[in-house]
């Protein structure tokens, strides 16, 4: 089996971060070789450095024996390397086309032959089985067609090694399927194939070979066979984890939040939201499981006041809230722990102490009437830093300095430390290491044995399974099934997300 | 969109036929007026297209007509001034570049950065008593120029006119159609599908600055050496951040933007011949107020529904690819 | 400590200066001036003699509240080059209300003619702000156009419906003795203020919830949005504010020093009062030491002249350049300094 790509000695580091420490490793024509770590691995830095969008400080690549200039994209992409990355790269407002053929369009004298390039698209999706409408414009397309277009521009150049970075993160059970096929299906063709990914299902289903990388190094390479998913977790985490979320008996109250009916438009004016009901109770964690894309971001933002309501209310114990009014909502009693934490949950270059006020900022005791009350907010800090392992040198520190991780136990720090009755958790473990995100799911049962009601949504299925009582299955903007947790099938629940009657 | 044309077409028939000199005279004002503010809005389009907020048009216009002048009235050659116009808005647009791409500064602050030296070193260096030998003639093109009214308003312009019309086709053209626009729109949009494409994002950013920096250049030459014949102190007033509400307006696409610049042009030549007319007596303040006033509404009625390229304003960064 | 951080603060600043300074003088050479002398005419002059001082206080006034009212808006998140228009707004009106509201007594007529100052600026400021806050405009465009609408209009009025009776300037009355303000221990009132108003807007900042509001809009307007804050008017508010900051500073300067209004008395405001506040990282304690010395240089720069035959548009450029190395990262690069968090002022052009 010819080498394609080799990999020696690569250590790049970002300021005193060393993300990737003295790597080596190989991929061979037809071989898929899965990059497995947790999220900060360094896995995505690797790649990134053989593509050539970073330059490795030390270390060499060579793609089919020929050394690789660091940074020269252009010539990885010449010498058949092609990139699917976890961000799509491509262009909203441009045509599947005109995202293929970017960096290579076809000619016609000083102009694009806009024409041939079409009808390249067509003889590509074809031969790939991978359908898709020449002139749609990328953002009127499904997350999934999206990544199709991301495949195909990849493939339009004679690829030889695909690298895939996370590529299930936003499919369903079964597009993650139809993925694995057609990535054998590439292999069996001769194209060696590098899969980054977390998950370890995925690993077991689809490598020739595991890499597992740990802080930046290489700690193991190992095959599915000589391996299962717990030996796998153990080598990428360093220690025994505890897959499973030891939370005790739920004991569910009254209705705490209740939604009837609601209707949500996204920001291209489209009902994303299709009528939903739902009730949390006190004292109990309801998840909310489903791909991403499915309405789950408006229902949020619409619940916590942050998006118009169309149709339908919002109860908290009873009491409607007001729309599009983030403070009420939050005054009634619903905290909220947000998707984007760097768009909504923190301003980073606060310090640390008034991102833990930040949406009390002008309530007692940090403030009376117009002046605010630092000695207050100080306290406050230095209390919530301690309670919640903050890593930090200082609370007056900025919040910029902070890991994503520590930046997510801010926000969590500030919502927990309120009276609620409602505790909103979107994607909290979303970009967070491990050790801290076992420390968030504490956080989480700890709440709702206070008494809260809990509604959880995240695309970590197993998230929502080790860590609810009760879950709702969403797709399509509606809710298809709520179950009890203790009877979940991965499977049915699986089906469900993807739209399937069961 | 037809029907708009029909009526502008209906609207000069019938002013025509009760007046056709004072037509003609407005109508050839609304080109030239609009031309400058067409072209600076050229400016405004590439660096936007690029992703970069050019706030610094207006101190482009006044460092190239300023060269232009000066070099022209030194050299008593009007094509030394034009040149060395189209060479100082290009080192304007250097800086620009410099300032956004290369250091990463707010766009804004960096936009006015090169308004403020303009204005300094326009005001220091300036010296009274030069003068040019001439301004660009104007070509009559034969045959076409005969014709009753379209001749007189496009066909007997100067050479920079020329010019700078077939140019922002050109820029029409090369924007929709070319590789280099494709890319140019997409390191705008989204830089990092262009990096990951293989496309230097760094390298198409500084090129586009530049060359609207020389083309910001040629409009300054226009100014001062075809249009007015000399300059002063403050001499572009206004005109570059005219330029952005009308590439704005005309939703950042060159032919749209140059229809804007004919309306703002009209609107300033119509007020200017009812007063020469004699049919209105508005005080001369309220007259010059007309381009800013128009300005302001123009913006408050499309700027709030458009989508400008997505990532203008955006320093690029790399390593977030 | 406090001094590591003083120093550290301070001394891009001074660097910017004294580079700024050097090109004048090389530039001076190449015109065959000595710039020693030059510098050495500007400085007496402005700081040590008494008409000098007079001058510079007098000059450093509309400055200092004009960068007052530049910094205001750049913590908000703002842009405001609107600072001149706004100012000459205010000036106007006070001019007018000095001539035209007759019988009342100074403690009543001084009071009331800055309070309509302050009510013209912010006029001015609120279509700015509102503008930006309701339709997406950035306020870099409308507050430049409003700066020559505003030009316009006050030309128009005070050589028309409001001019002196008489005069072949165009100018308004003077204003009457009730509304005069003079100076206290030979400093003029007006820099008092201006002082005053400078510690009042930092401490808004610092310490009340409506300064935190207008931060938190301007660091991070999503966030503010879901901390509670009602971001598009705090935005309208936040201009509303530079505007009734420099139309009172334009009526200060009518009161204070004019004493009527001239349409040809505060040309070339515009650009200094944005120098000021960047050259200060928008903070509202350094704009005062800014303007002081940007009034020293501007209000005796005409001694250049006269001394070392150095034309005073020297100045123009000098401080052009100054404000070109502050906030370009030169300086901070070279001695490698943290860069702060830089100054953001640039949004869309659509209402995002």
């Amino acid at each position: 089996m010819a080498t394609l790509l080799q990999v020696k000695n690569l250590t790049k580091s970002f300021g005193s971060v060393i993300a990737n420490n003295d790597i080596s490793f190989e991929v061979g024509a037809g071989e898929i070789v899965a990059l497995l770590g947790e999220n900060g691995a360094g896995k995505s830095t690797l790649v990134k450095s053989v593509f050539g969008l970073l330059r490795p400080d030390q270390g060499e690549i060579y793609i089919d024996g020929k050394q690789m200039a660091p940074g020269d994209t252009a010539g990885v992409i010449a010498s058949g390397v092609g990139m699917v990355h976890q961000h799509f790269k491509l262009v909203p407002v441009m045509s599947v086309t005109e995202n293929i053929i970017l960096g290579d369009e076809p000619k016609n004298g000083i102009f694009i032959n806009i024409k041939k390039a079409e009808q390249t698209v067509r003889a590509l999706s074809e031969k790939f089985g991978l359908e898709v409408d020449p002139t749609a414009i990328i953002e009127d397309l499904p997350v999934g067609t999206q990544q199709r277009v991301e495949i195909l521009k990849a493939l339009s150049k004679d690829v030889r090694l695909l690298i895939f970075d996370e590529p299930t993160a936003v499919l369903t059970p079964q597009e993650t399927d139809e993925l694995i096929l057609v990535i054998k299906n590439l292999a069996s063709l001769g194209v060696g194939v590098i899969v980054i990914t977390h998950k370890l299902r995925e690993v077991m289903a689809l490598a020739d070979r595991v890499v597992v990388l740990r802080e930046g190094k290489v700690v193991g390479t190992t095959t599915p066979k000589e391996s299962n998913e717990s030996g796998l977790a153990q080598m990428m985490v360093g220690r025994s984890v505890v897959l499973e979320v030891d939370k005790g008996v739920a004991r569910p109250g009254k209705a705490v939040l209740s939604v009837k009916g609601l209707e949500v438009f996204d920001d291209r004016k489209l009902l994303a939201v299709k009528g939903v009901d739902l009730e949390v109770r006190s004292g109990e964690i309801l998840g909310i499981a489903g791909v991403e894309g499915n309405g789950q971001r408006e229902l949020v933002e619409a619940i916590c006041g942050m998006r118009m309501r169309e149709k339908g209310e919002v109860l908290v114990s009873g009491l409607p809230t007001k729309d599009m009014h983030p403070h009420a909502v939050h005054e009634a009693g619903v905290s909220h722990i947000p998707e984007d934490r760097e768009k909504h949950g923190l301003v980073s270059s606060y310090s640390i102490a008034d991102n833990l006020i930040l949406n009390q900022f002008d309530q007692e005791p940090f403030a009376r009437g117009w002046f605010r009350n630092m000695g207050a907010t100080r306290e406050n800090a230095n209390l919530l830093v301690k309670k919640f392992d903050i890593r930090t040198t200082s609370a007056a520190a900025l919040a910029s300095s902070l890991s994503g991780g520590n930046k997510q136990k801010v926000v969590i720090a500030r919502e927990l430390s309120q009276d609620l009755q409602v505790l909103v958790a979107a994607q909290p473990t979303r970009g967070v290491d491990v050790g801290s995100i076992e420390f968030i799911h504490k956080q989480l049962i700890a709440a709702r044995d206070k008494g809260a009601g809990v509604l959880l949504v995240s695309a970590e299925l197993d998230e929502i399974i080790s860590l609810s009582d009760r879950i709702a299955v969403m797709s399509g903007g509606k809710i298809v099934a709520i179950v009890d947790s203790k009877d979940a099938d991965r499977n049915h629940i699986g089906r469900l997300m993807a739209g399937l009657k069961e | 969109m037809p029907v708009y044309i029909y009526l502008v077409i209906f609207v000069i028939a019938v002013a025509y036929s009760f007046n056709p000199v004072s037509t003609v005279a407005v109508a050839a004002s609304s080109i030239t007026f609009g031309l400058p503010l067409a072209m600076a809005a050229m400016v405004g389009i590439m660096c936007e297209r690029t992703g970069v907020v050019n706030i610094g048009i207006e101190g482009t216009l006044l460092t190239s007509s300023f060269f232009g002048f000066f070099v022209a009235a030194l050299s008593q050659n009007l094509i030394w001034g034009l040149l060395a116009a189209i060479a100082s808005g290009a080192v304007t647009g250097l800086l620009l570049a410099l300032l956004t791409v290369s250091w990463k500064m707010d766009q804004i602050i960096a936009g006015t950065i090169v308004n403020i030296l303009a204005t300094g070193l326009t005001s220091f260096f300036y010296k009274q008593g030069y003068s040019l030998p001439a301004i660009f003639p104007r070509w009559s093109i034969p045959g076409l120029s005969e014709i009753p009214f379209l001749g007189r308003v496009f066909f007997q312009s100067g050479p920079i006119t020329y010019f700078g019309l077939i140019l922002i086709f050109v820029l029409y053209f090369a924007i929709y159609r070319t590789p280099w626009g494709l890319r140019t729109r997409a390191v705008g949009e989204y830089p990092s599908s262009a990096e990951t494409s293989g496309i230097s994002v760094l390298k198409l950013k500084y090129t586009n600055v530049i060359i609207a920096g020389a083309f910001g250049g040629l409009t300054g030459a226009y100014l001062t050496l075809e249009l007015v014949g000399s300059f002063d102190r403050g001499f572009s007033a206004g005109k570059g951040f005219t330029a952005l509400a009308i590439m704005i307006f005309g939703r950042w696409n060159p032919i749209g933007a140059l229809l804007a610049a004919i309306f703002f042009g009209f609107a300033q030549a119509l007020a200017n011949q009812l007063m020469i007319d004699g049919l209105v007596n508005i005080p001369g303040p309220f007259i010059n107020m007309l381009p800013y006033v128009l300005t302001i509404v123009v913006l408050a009625f499309s700027a709030g529904k458009v989508r400008g390229p997505a990532a203008a304003g955006q320093p690029y960064e790399r390593e977030q690819a | 400590m406090f001094i590591v951080k003083l120093v550290r603060a301070w001394i891009t600043p001074l660097i910017a200066l004294l580079i700024a300074f050097s090109i004048g003088a090389i530039l001076m050479i190449t015109q065959g001036a000595d710039p020693m002398k030059a510098y050495q005419s500007l400085f007496t002059t402005a700081f040590t003699t008494q008409e000098g001082l007079a001058k510079t206080f007098g000059k450093a006034t509309p400055l200092a509240i004009s960068g007052l009212a530049v910094v205001i808006g750049l913590r908000a998140g703002l842009f405001n080059i609107g600072a001149q228009g706004q100012l000459i707004s205010g000036a106007l009106a006070a001019a007018w209300a000095g001539y035209a509201i007759t019988g009342l007594p100074m403690i009543a007529h001084v009071p009331l003619c800055l309070l309509i100052g302050a009510l013209f600026g912010s006029i001015v400021g609120y279509i700015a702000g509102a503008l930006k806050a309701y339709r997406g405009i950035h306020e870099v465009i409308t507050t430049i156009m409003l700066n020559s609408i505003v030009l316009q209009l006050a030309e128009y009025l005070s050589n028309g419906p409001l001019k002196e009776e008489g005069s072949i300037i165009a100018r308004t009355p003077d204003i009457l003795d009730s509304a005069k303000i003079g100076t206290v221990s030979g400093l003029p009132i007006g820099f008092l203020l201006s002082g005053l108003l400078a510690l009042g807007v930092w401490w808004i900042f610092k310490k009340t919830t409506t300064g935190f509001r207008f931060e938190t809009v301007g660091k991070n307007k999503n966030a503010a949005w879901y901390a509670g804050i009602a971001v598009k008017r705090n935005t309208v508010f936040a201009m509303v504010a530079c505007g009734a900051l420099a139309g009172f500073g334009g009526a200060v300067e009518t009161l204070g020093v004019v004493g009527k209004f001239e349409p040809a008395f505060n040309q070339g405001l515009g650009f200094d009062g944005i120098t000021i506040a960047l050259l200060a990282r928008a903070n509202p304690l350094a704009v005062i030491p800014g303007a002081i010395l940007f009034g020293g240089m501007r209000g005796a720069g005409p001694t250049m002249q006269f001394s070392a035959g150095v034309s005073p548009e020297i100045i123009d450029l000098i401080l052009a350049i100054v404000l070109f190395f502050v906030t370009a990262p030169i300086i901070s690069r070279v001695l490698k300094l943290k860069s702060d968090s830089n100054t953001q002022v640039t949004s869309g052009w659509g209402s995002n």
